[in-house]
């Protein structure tokens, strides 16, 4: 029972995160938008789905399959920045979000540095 | 005039069409199918990896799972844009590759790798965040937005 369960979590996980990504690919080939916005749109639309308390519910119901696309580094920083403005008062608003995606760019960057000074990029 | 402009209509009609039959209509289908199988499974395996650290660490908070968990995936995903891999899988995994987290990193160490040649310091770290520059800018503006008005909205009810 435990495994089946967790089969559907998995199932969950992948349909909706596929989902996602098949809506931003459909995007670009309809509408011709470059890659940056349409990251940008998801981005804003985590946002928002964190702003006005939707994202959490949906993210309950699909765990990975939301909060791996860039919807979740959205909602991460709107949650931050909402949660350490109810804490110190309206400044925290302003650091809340990088405070709490500062794990990911953080390592992103520090290894990005590092795996620049080790490999060479190749010619394609 | 009219006799020199219809051939050349008609030519372009039946190039249009020419184009449109040679078209494969199953290209939109093939990547939308490519980006939802590779994405979707991104997705699954950075969950295997948060169910990995909280059976590992029973006693971390779950935003510290959540934390681990995507720094885990992120260095991976840096770790196969330096070898290579990661623009094999992107060549076929169209928005599967660039819309979850591990695209945003491929895309800040893709960038500071290509510029590698332009110096360290006006090369890497200048150019690190051309591509996901857009994203951390509205990222930060709009979540600061988010939480003023939040804090206006709460704070008078």
């Amino acid at each position: 029972m435990a495994i089946l369960g967790m089969l559907f979590i998995y199932a969950k996980v992948f349909v909706v995160g596929g989902a996602m990504c098949a809506i931003a690919q459909l995007l670009i080939i309809k509408t011709k938008l470059t890659p940056a916005r349409i990251l940008v749109i998801f981005l804003l639309a985590g946002i928002a789905l964190e702003g006005f308390g939707l994202y959490r519910p949906i993210n309950e119901f699909a765990q990975a399959g939301i909060s791996v696309p860039i919807i979740g580094f959205g909602a991460s920083l709107a949650r931050g920045s909402i949660e350490m403005a109810r804490q110190i008062g309206f400044i925290g608003a302003f650091a809340g979000g990088l405070v709490r995606t500062a794990f990911g760019v953080g390592i992103a960057v520090v290894a990005s540095y590092a795996v620049t000074l080790i490999f060479s990029p190749r010619s394609k | 005039m009219n006799a020199t402009a219809n051939p050349i209509e008609k030519r372009n009609a039946r190039y249009g069409k020419y184009v449109d039959s040679v078209t494969p209509k199953s290209s939109t289908i093939k990547s939308l199918w490519h980006s939802f199988w590779i994405g979707g499974i991104t997705c699954c395996i950075a969950q295997g990896i948060g169910d990995l650290y909280a059976l590992l660490f029973p006693n971390f908070s779950e935003d510290m799972i959540v934390n681990i968990t995507s720094m885990t995936i992120i260095t991976l995903a840096i770790l196969f844009t330096g070898l290579g891999f990661y623009d094999i899988i992107a060549r076929k995994g169209g928005a599967g590759c660039f819309l979850p987290i591990t695209g945003f990193a491929n895309a800040i160490s893709s960038a500071s790798m290509e510029y590698k040649s332009e110096g360290l310091i006006l090369g890497t770290s200048v150019k690190m965040f051309t591509v996901v520059g857009p994203v951390v800018v509205n990222g930060i503006v709009w979540s600061t937005v988010a939480g003023i008005l939040n804090l206006l909205i709460m704070g008078r009810m």
